[in-house]
């Protein structure tokens, strides 16, 4: 404490000698208001120097404190060290006192020195290398939040000697399981590239790898590192572009943009331009905006006959679309881009009506926007002609903005709404703001050169301006009138000699040169008044600024060849004073003019024409938007923005005569049928943003194919199915254990998905599924869930012909399906058998009673499938459950149910209703001697965070009746007791379930390798132990085996020692895994441990497993 | 800092390599001031740059960050504070920032993209602070403002309000937010759900703590939120009273024209939420005329598909505020516009008098009152003073900034506000050509003008019954009534 007041007394020093230095600074800067911007810094500088010396000592204090013991005291020095640093004060001699910490326990300490590192680590090498082991530890650690912000720290670390460490830990972390490391590993990349530009092509192998990640998460920092790393290898994304195209609407905002933009310069390189046939079919006409999407399809269909879209290129347009709606402002230009130089002409305008909603935006963003909006406007007026309004200038507008709009307006104005802008524009003359005010008459005058019918009326209001009391006004409308006069100068003798008359009061030098200019043209018709105008100018020429002497010179050149006579000697006063005026420009000129018109020996030839030099036609110059040419730079681009290359811009390319091979970007059979095992370990944090979509990609998944079908894909991807359908069957027999099982589930697990696909379609009202979500379905075994699957395919057959390359799992299995049939029959009984071995008193009730339509599957799936591959992440598969529980609890006795009874079991059938939903079989019987009529449940008492999902209800359960019912409830990973009422027509009853916590699992499979190595990774806090004492006849593995998975649902993992059992399972609600191992030792005892991160629902079921061994 | 900062100036290069001490900057800043002037300060600035960075990326473009620093500059033109996501960018880098500043007559028109020989600025000026965000090669400048301006908005958040003493007060937070908004220039976790669970913001109670116990405001354990269900909403959440409010509010900006009549009205709406829910609630929120809604942006949070075929707001909210859904009016309904200004403002070529005369009075409120109206008008600058009364409310005219603003509250369509008086010009000049225009602000409680109405709000899984509150309320936006 004594020390903290002793520091805060040097705290109140140092700011008091801040605040004197600030005092004299001030006094500076109103003693000397001419201060440069320099000596402003140079003043503000000065304070740091002047307490240097209490620095030299605080850094001492600093020092002292960080080597303190107490927590408290280095936490309070890294707090004033980073306050240093936002300062940009040097703190750099601190860093051996400061790396000391890196280890430290505290987070908070540590996350203090992580900045300091990440800021000092370059400039101190040598004792940085001192931190990098406590990064390469924390890279091992079993939380993927330390993994990530480990390999974070390590990268940001620029130190050139730890690059091939900071090479390792990519590698290692771009095949972690969390995404959340592999979105590190990343960013981590253009890191290491910075560092290092040699190490480009293992990290292009990286990227490669990563671009195969299904992970919102991951997508767009990956593609952020290709772009950097290398984004000429457009190759690199064929395969992956359907998927970046799906997962598009659910990565995070910045992403996103990333991604679109890539996508942009990937589609100019590999479609045909649809703007060829636009030019045949129509130009963009307004009906186009509200035309529905019916519409629009019939209008593709039309130019089908001409020109096919790509259905992946169309497939980019659909899914962009809807981020038009995005909150973020960078999203939207970025679709609005993208439909700019991708969307055929007529499609372009969907996204005005999203830019003029940017307009609301801050200032900044309203600047960038309506840049864009300006160089398309001039392209395409129709875009923006119905938001005109939203284009008119306020007077709070900062003036770039106003400037911008009226570019715009000016753009957009039309023999239509010529006459209202003029009105608008004649308030904007008005304004205070006389910068815009000289803008506005710019604009008048192109408005005029552009719209022939109101050249007239524009001309005379400029000239009522010339009468203006503000002579920036004046003078601009001096120079757009000139320039006016110039393109038509039939009949303006009157406007001339008025503007000569202006002569005497407009002293901007711009006008004055302008109007010279004009007499000296249009000489012969003001014969009377341009001899005066020189005789005036003549007398003022030494006061002149250099524009308007080089006028005044011309104009005597002009009136010389035209009216010698009167002007013979006042064009040679004036040429005498050019000749030996300051400026050697002018100079120059009077040499030059003299030689043509003054005829000698030496001039020669060229007098002859010099009327013909002075006073040939001159063409009228173009008023033109400076927004002319900027569509070379892709909107929405920094170039764009400043008009010029900006270091690292990335041409977009123009359309190829002829398409590439469409057939790159399909996504070839080995790798799909690898994913297919590959997937479930990772899935789980893609379903977070997945949920959320997913039933919107279906939809569009499905207009997809109607739209694509026909196509040549549609047909090659059948083909590829086959394919498929045969991989997978054989990599199904090829499996080691449970041959038969596996390749069935394979099938299954097919059929079933399809099953859900069939149903969502026909069923998306349900807000409670949507709200659960679209879970993975994994394959379900029992034998009246097969036949059940099996029936409804058929159904679902003609459906799923239709579905095109993104739903390509699902029609694959079809097709290996139908071949597979008859045996498929034979198998079925084969199963059944298996259920009926465990399940020895227990009836399989049929579970169609409870039609169990919650079960979706995102079809997405499908294509999360594609494009990742196997090759080093591991495998770690749900299988389906070896074994039923045959125990049944009860719900609800007969006596305090008024004899309705209910009983429940855990039925082990994943994923019925999403896969955090623990199945949970009811029977309920009536034994009474009535009717028990309208069965269900009633209010829900759920501990917070957990679900449930209700059976339908039973209508009517006839006396002596028993009916089983399917409902899931989502225990949140707890065995906390889920509550509610079961409720009949007259009564409700309350009742509750606990589940057995190893209901909690969901078995997987795993090869033994996957499994040391995930054990690996949970040692220490996340193992618990203990040893049991086993029952001799339970000692063989059958028996292990048989016991073990009937308390707990787990998978058996197979093992290579005989003494060793290995299970795996994760969590049901958070997907941790669960990895359970059980080691014979002599003397009937065996070592019974558990790896999770679970540690709760770890030790609980350690107690659960310990008696079902130890018992006989 | 400015360690190894070569700086090629005519006959002054300079080379700082690794001095010892603290002040390191300002000696060199000091070193390069106080030699001979020769090229002089401004010269020496503009023609050579920036200097080279200490340790330079291998090439210029090979290593960009998106965002490669960002300075925090207060109106004053003092950088106080700096951040780096990768190697160190010169402060001087600003000099240029500074330059365009001076040039700007006001601070609003300052470029908010500046290109160096090295480097781009890209910069927002909000709270009457430039956050200045230096990049180095190209990037959509969208991304990088938004995020700027998502930066802004993450501290208002945190602090309650954003400005220059309240940055300087919370330093380290400030700090560790921005350390985990970007990694190496690129965005990381801009949900302030999630970055409000790794790094707390401060309370005065925490604050008090702290002191004592010497703890920082880094969250102590570990967010599952990049990881959780929904990357926008905290996971266990958990609220003793649970309440979910929603606010409608309509903006009308309008441009009036001299004879009253409208030359553009339209409607921008938000609703913005408070939902202070337990656990992960998912809510809908349906209205009886959603087609009014003619454009609308949302929070990620919101389904699109869903708004696609039912026009009904389904999401699982994040924790807290946010704003939901803002919307644009289909222009084809007409606007209406609830109040009216009456003015006679004129000054006469011969004398140096004019006349000012306002009176302001409700027009279609649909019976609500209107509140809070204040009256603001940017004065030319001929304008010596003004010598106003008005019937009610209070009035200013700040005889620098010639803005005259009128704070009416009420209007009673009883008594019409007025305000009444003469204008003083300046001797000698002739009248300003052009009238000034009248900003309008008002608020009207209870309305949303463009009839949009929320049929009902519903929760979906969770069990406990939420408190639900929907407010509306209209409010002028950019209401101008030119003169």
């Amino acid at each position: 404490m004594e020390q903290n007041s002793t520091m805060l007394g040097k705290i109140i020093e140092v700011s008091c000698s801040i605040k004197s230095a600030l005092k004299g600074k001030n006094f500076d800067v109103t003693l000397k208001p001419y201060l440069t911007v320099e000596e402003k810094r140079l003043a503000a500088a000065g304070d740091p120097c002047r307490c240097m010396k209490q620095y030299f000592t605080s850094n001492e204090d600093l020092k002292q404190m960080l080597e303190s013991s107490k927590d408290s005291a280095k936490l309070d020095a890294m707090k004033r060290i980073v306050g240093m640093i936002a300062k940009g004060k040097n703190a750099s001699e601190l860093f051996p006192a400061v790396v000391k910490n890196v280890a430290s326990k505290n987070i908070e300490i540590k996350k203090l020195v992580y900045v300091y590192l990440m800021r000092y680590a370059e400039e101190q090498q040598d004792l940085a290398l001192l931190s990098i082991s406590t990064f390469q530890r924390a890279l091992k650690d079993p939380n993927q939040l330390i993994r990530a912000s480990a390999l974070r720290v390590l990268s940001s670390i620029r130190v050139p000697i730890i690059v091939p460490i900071m090479m390792l830990a990519i590698k290692e972390a771009s095949s972690d399981l969390s995404p959340y490391v592999r979105k590190n590993a990343a960013h981590a990349i253009q890191k290491l590239y910075s560092l290092d530009p040699e190490q480009k092509e293992m990290l292009i192998e990286v990227i490669e790898k990563l671009l195969k990640d299904r992970s919102t998460l991951v997508a767009g920092s990956v593609v952020m590192a290709f772009e950097e790393v290398c984004p000429d290898r457009i190759d690199l994304i064929h395969k992956n572009y359907r998927k970046l195209c799906n997962l598009l609407v659910d990565v995070e905002e910045w992403g996103q943009v990333v991604i679109i933009h890539m996508l942009t310069r990937y589609a100019r390189t590999q479609f045909l331009s649809p703007w060829k046939v636009d030019e045949v079919v129509d130009e963009y006409s307004e009906s186009n905006f509200y035309e529905s999407d019916e519409e629009q399809k019939e209008k593709d269909q039309k130019l089908k006959t001409i020109y096919t879209m790509d259905p992946d290129h169309r497939l980019l347009l659909r899914n962009t679309k809807p981020l038009l709606q995005s909150r973020n402002a960078a999203v939207v230009m970025a679709v609005a881009q993208l439909y700019w130089h991708l969307a055929p002409k007529s499609e372009a305008g969907i996204v005005s009506k999203s830019l003029v909603r940017l307009l609301r935006s801050n200032r900044e963003v309203q600047y960038i926007v309506l840049q864009n909006i300006a160089t398309m406007s001039i392209q395409r007026k129709g875009m923006f002609e119905p938001y005109l309004k939203s284009f008119y200038v306020r007077s709070t507008d900062p003036t770039m903005i106003k400037t911008l709009k009226l570019e715009i307006m000016t753009n957009l104005a039309n023999e239509a709404n010529i006459s209202t802008l003029l009105r608008e524009f004649q308030t904007y003359v008005k304004s205070q703001d006389k910068q815009f005010a000289a803008a506005t008459i710019q604009a008048i005058g192109r408005c005029a050169t552009n719209i022939t019918e109101v050249t007239d009326t524009c001309l005379n209001g400029l000239v009522c301006l010339l009468s203006n009391r503000d002579e920036i006004v004046v003078a601009e409308s001096v120079v757009v009138i000139k320039k006016l006069l110039q393109t038509q100068p039939a009949h303006h003798g009157e406007i001339i000699k008025h503007m000569a008359k202006l002569l005497d009061n407009i002293t901007v030098p711009v006008a004055r040169a302008s109007i010279l200019w004009l007499i000296g043209e249009y000489c012969e018709r003001v014969p009377k008044i341009a001899p005066d105008v020189l005789r005036k100018t003549a007398k003022s020429f030494t006061n002149e600024d250099d524009l308007v002497k080089l006028q005044i010179l011309n104009l005597g050149a002009k009136l010389y060849l035209t009216n010698s006579k009167q002007t013979k000697l006042l064009t040679q006063y004036v040429l005498n004073l050019g000749k030996y005026d300051q400026s050697y420009d002018i100079r120059d000129r009077t040499r030059f003019i003299r030689q043509l018109i003054v005829p000698n020996e030496k001039s020669g030839a060229l007098s002859k024409y010099a009327k013909k030099i002075f006073l040939a036609q001159k063409p009228a110059p173009l008023l033109e938007s400076p927004f002319k040419d900027r569509d070379h730079f892709q909107l929405g681009t920094l170039s764009h923005t400043l008009n010029s290359r900006a270091t690292g811009y990335l041409e977009l390319s123009d359309w190829p005569e002829v398409a590439p091979d469409p057939s790159v970007r399909n996504v070839d059979v080995a790798e799909s049928a690898k994913e297919w095992t590959g997937i479930p370990g990772k899935p789980k944090k893609e379903k977070p943003t997945e949920k959320f979509y997913s039933e919107s990609e279906e939809e569009e998944d499905d207009s997809a194919s109607t739209s694509s079908s026909g196509s040549g894909s549609a047909s090659e991807s059948e083909k590829e199915d086959e394919d498929e359908g045969s991989t997978d069957e054989s990599s199904g027999s090829s499996s080691p254990s449970e041959e038969s099982t596996d390749s069935e589930s394979d099938s299954k697990e097919s059929a079933a998905k399809k099953r859900c696909r069939a149903v969502n379609e026909s069923d998306s009202q349900d807000i409670k599924k949507k709200a659960e979500g679209i879970s993975i379905k994994r394959s379900t075994s029992s034998s009246s869930d097969t036949e059940y699957t099996s029936s409804d395919e058929c159904s679902s057959d003609s459906k799923s012909d239709s579905e095109s390359g993104k739903s390509r799992n699902a029609t694959s299995n079809k097709v290996s399906k139908k071949e597979e049939k008859p045996a498929q029959d034979r198998k079925t009984p084969k199963t059944q058998d298996m259920f009926l071995l465990d399940l020895d008193d227990f009836c399989p009730v049929t579970t169609p009673v409870a039609v169990p339509t919650a079960a979706v599957l995102s079809p997405s799936l499908a294509a999360d499938l594609e494009g990742l591959s196997l090759s080093s992440s591991s495998v770690i598969d749900v299988t389906m459950q070896v074994s039923v529980p045959t125990k049944t609890h009860e719900l609800l006795h007969r006596m305090s149910g008024k004899g309705l009874a209910a009983h429940y079991h855990f039925s082990r059938q994943p994923g019925i209703f999403g896969d955090r939903m623990v199945p949970v079989q009811v029977t309920v019987t009536n034994t009474t001697d009535q009717k028990i009529e309208n069965i269900h449940i009633g209010e829900k008492k759920l501990p917070p965070g957990m679900r449930m999902h209700e059976f339908n209800p039973i209508e009517c359960l006839e006396p002596g009746g028993s009916i089983t019912a399917t409902m899931g409830i989502d225990f949140c990973d707890s065995t906390q007791t889920a509550s509610f009422q079961l409720c009949t027509k007259d009564d409700h009853f309350s009742v509750n379930i606990q589940p057995p916590v190893g209901e909690l699992l969901l078995p997987v499979t795993m090869s033994e390798k996957d499994f040391k190595k995930e054990q690996g990774m949970l040692t220490g806090m996340n193992e618990t132990s203990t040893t049991i004492a086993v029952a001799p006849q339970n000692s063989t593995r059958l028996v292990i085996i048989e016991r073990v998975v009937k308390a707990a649902n787990l998978g058996v993992v197979p093992s290579g020692q005989d003494n060793i059992h290995r299970f795996a399972a994760k969590t049901m609600h958070s997907g941790s895994l669960m990895l359970v191992t059980v080691e014979l030792k002599e003397s009937s005892t065996a070592q019974l441990i558990i790896n999770t991160e679970k540690t709760v629902i770890g030790s609980v079921l350690l107690r659960e497993l310990k008696p079902v061994l130890s018992q006989g | 800092m400015a360690e190894r900062a070569a700086r090629p100036g005519p006959g002054t290069a300079e080379v700082f390599v690794r001095a010892p001490g603290a002040g390191l900057a300002a000696a060199a800043l000091r070193a390069r001031g106080a030699g001979p002037t020769g090229a002089g300060p401004v010269g020496g600035r503009g023609l050579c740059g920036e200097p080279a960075r200490g340790f330079a990326p291998p090439q210029p473009g090979l290593a960009a960050a998106m965002i490669h620093s960002l300075f925090l500059i207060n109106a004053s033109g003092d950088i106080f504070l700096e951040k780096h996501w990768k190697s160190v960018v010169s402060r001087s880098v600003c000099d240029y920032f500074f330059e365009a500043q001076e040039r700007a007559s006001e601070a609003e028109n300052v470029p908010p993209v500046i290109p160096t020989p090295h480097h781009y600025l890209l910069s927002v000026y909000r709270h009457k602070i430039f956050f200045v965000a230096v990049i180095q090669s190209e990037v959509p400048p969208l991304f990088v403002i938004e995020f700027l301006h998502r930066v802004v908005d993450t501290f208002q958040d945190y602090f309650g309000v954003c400005s220059e003493v309240i940055i300087k007060d919370n330093v380290v937070v400030v700090y560790e937010v921005l350390e985990e908004m970007l990694d190496n220039g690129f965005p990381l976790a801009t949900e302030s759900n999630i970055l409000k669970e790794l790094i707390k913001p401060p309370t005065i109670l925490r604050t008090v703590v702290n002191t004592i116990t010497g703890s920082t405001n880094v969250g102590d354990q570990l967010p599952t939120g990049q990881l959780s269900v929904v990357p926008w909403r905290r996971t266990g959440v958990k609220y003793t009273n649970n309440e979910a409010y929603f606010d409608v509010i309509e903006e009308i900006d309008a441009i009036i024209d001299k004879s009253g009549s409208t030359i553009t009205a339209e409607i921008q709406g938000v609703i913005d939420a408070c939902v202070k829910l337990t656990g992960m609630p998912d809510l809908t929120l349906s209205f009886m005329n959603p087609r009014l809604l003619d454009d609308v942006s949302f929070h990620p949070c919101v389904r699109f598909k869903r708004w696609e075929s039912e026009r009904i707001l389904s999401f699982i909210p994040p924790d807290g505020n946010f704003r939901l859904l803002s919307y644009h009016v289909s222009a084809q309904n007409l606007v209406a516009i609830p109040v009216y200004v009456k003015h006679n403002i004129s000054f006469r070529d011969s004398s140096s008098l004019g006349r000012f005369e306002i009176t302001v009075g409700p027009k279609q409120t649909m019976g609500k009152t209107v509140e809070g109206v204040m009256v603001t008008s940017q004065m030319p600058k001929s304008v010596l003073n003004m010598t106003l009364t008005p019937s009610q409310g209070t009035h200013v005219f700040d005889p620098v900034t010639k803005l005259l603003s009128w704070d009416v509250g009420k209007i009673n369509p009883q008594k019409l506000p007025s305000l009444k008086g003469s204008v003083s010009l300046q001797a000698g000049t002739s009248k300003p050509d052009e009238n000034p225009t009248i900003n309008l602000q008002f608020k009207i409680q209870q309305l949303a003008i463009s009839g949009l109405k929320v049929n009902r709000l519903d929760m979906y899984g969770e069990k406990y019954k939420p408190f639900k509150g929907i407010k509306y309320m209209t409010k002028a936006g950019k209401f101008q009534v030119r003169t």
